[in-house]
């Protein structure tokens, strides 16, 4: 286990680097508006187009994106369970195509989906994990012990993972991925399908995870919520491309001003309002019915200026409200489209799965 | 960390196997259940043989049968653990691939030397002239070919992946066939010359005749050698395009 001391004297060797990492995927479609010789021709998928991407030792970085954006394809490409179609990625020094069992005794991955067999107990998949890394059947028994103490599975470790609640069988994928102590860490949507409580639950021992051993984690997520909350850097990633690369702070600096939003007492007056607002210096204004919206930097403090503005030009702001942006905002601002609806068809998608 | 080697991680895929088994040994003899029904009604029709119970005749094929019937699902374990994640899970770890298809193959053989002894056990007191050194030779054999058969069943897991029907298709599709041209059931020394023929290109035919002879005490060279080489050819087909799709697997 690296503890403290080492990850601070490693602090910027390089964990992750890819260089024009691509990955495609032929699907045989049907595509109704072809012509008939084409019509069941095959599709180029192009998940991840030329990322280049650099992670050092002991970051904790969050992709965020959304459905469909190729952060799980970027994750299974890094840990070595499809080869890149072009481009190469070099993990924890050593290649994911040519060196692949050297990349796997020093990663740890929690997928999407579950770790553990149905038919399996949680203690025994952990102990055949450990055994898996090279571990004794002692060192395997003694770690998957601390393990379920630490992650809070005691009560269902010896029984059938068939019985354990959608929470628990999370806990235990991360104590599968946590056998072997890794120093990089990668998990694919830790948090989707916990509830919220789950979800805080699980987002306190990644960091605790962090905090105590200094793990590199590289993690997707398409919460908006979580990537601000957990991770120090954010990949903003869609359409197979990293679109932003910042922490979240100078994201929401650089992509989304806050939001001012003033009520009228009327359309005409929001109207007039726009239009004087329009020579704001950086701000981008625009109106629906009585309200006007104004994105800027330092929102809290143009609003007094605003405000004596229109009172003297005779129009009166009935409401003001500022809101600090979000990364929703930013990815809005980059990609004109929203996360959230993202969010909410692919909850549609799983419902309907 | 100490270092693995395709022995030890071939162990570590075994005992992953088997655990469930041990855990709920219930779950063999519940596969029982079958093998033991088509005891019961198919020996009372079973014409009368000179010198001897029936059963000399039908057990040794109830107990390929039995073996083909778990080998030939045991894939489904796998498209589950697929569907799952766990299967990903375990291609992330530094398991060598080979021995992710031949620990789970070699599991195989536990099952079926239960099955084999229950089946014995249970037609013993019925009439079956039991002979041990036979017993002990033929369930050798036949652990080779549960062996090949387990693998072939988890390269059909993997090549359906996604698409589970395939899998089913395929295992039902193919079971039959298998098991009938074997003589399993009914003989076919009888039959017309194309089923003699593709009877002949079934290697369980082989292992069959074998465990007949062997079940009776008997010890026909040829007879045992060509069941040995028809489990031999099974099980290194069985492990080598297993060996194959489990490297492809992702
Ligand atoms: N095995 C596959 N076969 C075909 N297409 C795939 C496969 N895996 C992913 N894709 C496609 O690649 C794109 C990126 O998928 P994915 O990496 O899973 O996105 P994300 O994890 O960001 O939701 C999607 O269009 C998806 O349909
Ligand atoms: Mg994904």
């Amino acid at each position: 286990m690296t503890g403290m001391d080492s990850s601070v004297v490693h602090m910027n060797a390089t964990m992750i680097q890819t260089t024009g990492l691509t990955r495609h995927f032929t699907v045989k479609g049907q595509r109704a508006r072809a012509p008939r010789a084409a019509r069941f021709s095959k599709n180029i998928v192009e998940a991840v187009r030329g990322l280049d991407l650099r992670v050092d030792e002991g970051e904790l970085v969050a992709l965020l994106g959304p459905n469909g954006a190729g952060k799980s394809t970027t994750l299974r490409m890094l840990t070595t369970l499809i080869p890149p179609t072009s481009g190469t990625a070099v993990v924890a020094g050593h290649d994911v195509v040519a060196e692949q069992r050297e990349v796997r005794r020093v990663i740890g991955y929690i997928g999407q989906g579950n770790g553990a067999a149905l038919s399996q107990r949680g203690r025994d998949e952990l102990v055949s994990q450990g055994r898996a890394y090279g571990m004794s059947v002692r060192d395997s028994k003694a770690r998957a012990a601390e393990l379920i103490a630490s992650l809070d599975l005691a009560a269902v470790a010896d029984r059938p993972t068939s019985s354990l609640s959608g929470g628990q069988k999370r806990r235990l994928d991360i104590a599968m991925g946590l056998i072997h102590a890794p120093r990089l860490l990668f998990l694919d949507e830790p948090s989707t399908g916990l509830d919220p409580q789950n979800r805080a639950n699980l987002q306190e021992h990644i960091l605790k995870l962090r905090a105590e051993h200094g793990t590199t984690i590289v993690l997707t997520t398409h919460y908006l919520d979580e990537a601000d909350a957990m991770a120090e850097r954010v990949i903003v990633i869609d359409h197979g491309a990293v679109i932003a690369d910042d922490t979240p702070a100078r994201l929401k600096a650089d992509h989304a001003g806050d939001r001012i939003t003033l009520g009228f007492g009327s359309a005409s007056d929001a109207a007039r309002a726009a239009a004087r607002l329009g020579g704001l210096d950086g701000a981008v204004v625009s109106t629906g019915g009585v309200e006007v919206e104004v994105r800027a930097q330092g929102g809290p403090r143009l609003v007094p200026g605003i405000l004596r503005g229109l009172d003297a030009a005779g129009i009166a702001v009935e409401s003001t409200a500022v809101s600090r942006p979000t990364l929703d905002d930013v990815f809005l601002n980059l990609t004109g489209r929203s996360l959230r609806e993202g969010v909410v068809s692919l909850s549609n998608e799983e419902v309907a799965a | 960390m100490s270092s693995t080697t395709l022995v030890t991680d071939t162990v570590t895929v075994f005992s992953r196997e088997l655990r469930p088994v041990l855990r709920d040994p219930f779950s063999v003899v519940f596969s029982m259940i079958q093998p033991l029904v088509f005891l019961g009604l198919f020996t009372p029709l079973l014409p009368e043989v000179e010198g001897g119970s029936a059963l000399q005749w039908f057990v040794p094929g109830i107990v390929v049968m039995s073996c083909l019937f778990s080998t030939s699902f045991t894939g489904s374990n796998l498209l589950f653990e697929i569907q799952t994640g766990a299967h990903e899970r375990m291609l992330v770890t530094p398991l060598r691939r080979p021995a992710l298809i031949v620990g789970r193959a070699l599991k195989e053989i536990v099952p079926m030397i239960v099955q084999t002894a229950i089946i014995v056990a249970v037609c013993t007191p019925f009439g079956f002239d039991l002979h041990l050194g036979g017993v002990v030779v033929g369930v050798l054999i036949l652990a080779v070919m549960a062996v090949g058969l387990g693998a072939l069943s988890y390269t059909l897991a993997l090549a359906s992946k996604n698409t589970e029907w395939l899998f089913w298709t395929v295992q039902q599709t193919v079971l039959f066939p298998l098991l009938l041209l074997a003589g399993i059931l009914l003989p076919v020394d009888d039959g017309p010359g194309w089923l003699r023929a593709l009877s002949s290109a079934n290697p369980l035919t082989y292992v069959v005749d074998a465990q007949r002879a062997l079940f009776n005490g008997e010890f026909p060279a040829s007879t045992v050698l060509a069941a040995v080489v028809a489990s031999v050819a099974v099980a290194a087909l069985g492990l080598a395009v297993g060996t194959r799709a489990m490297r492809r697997s992702s």
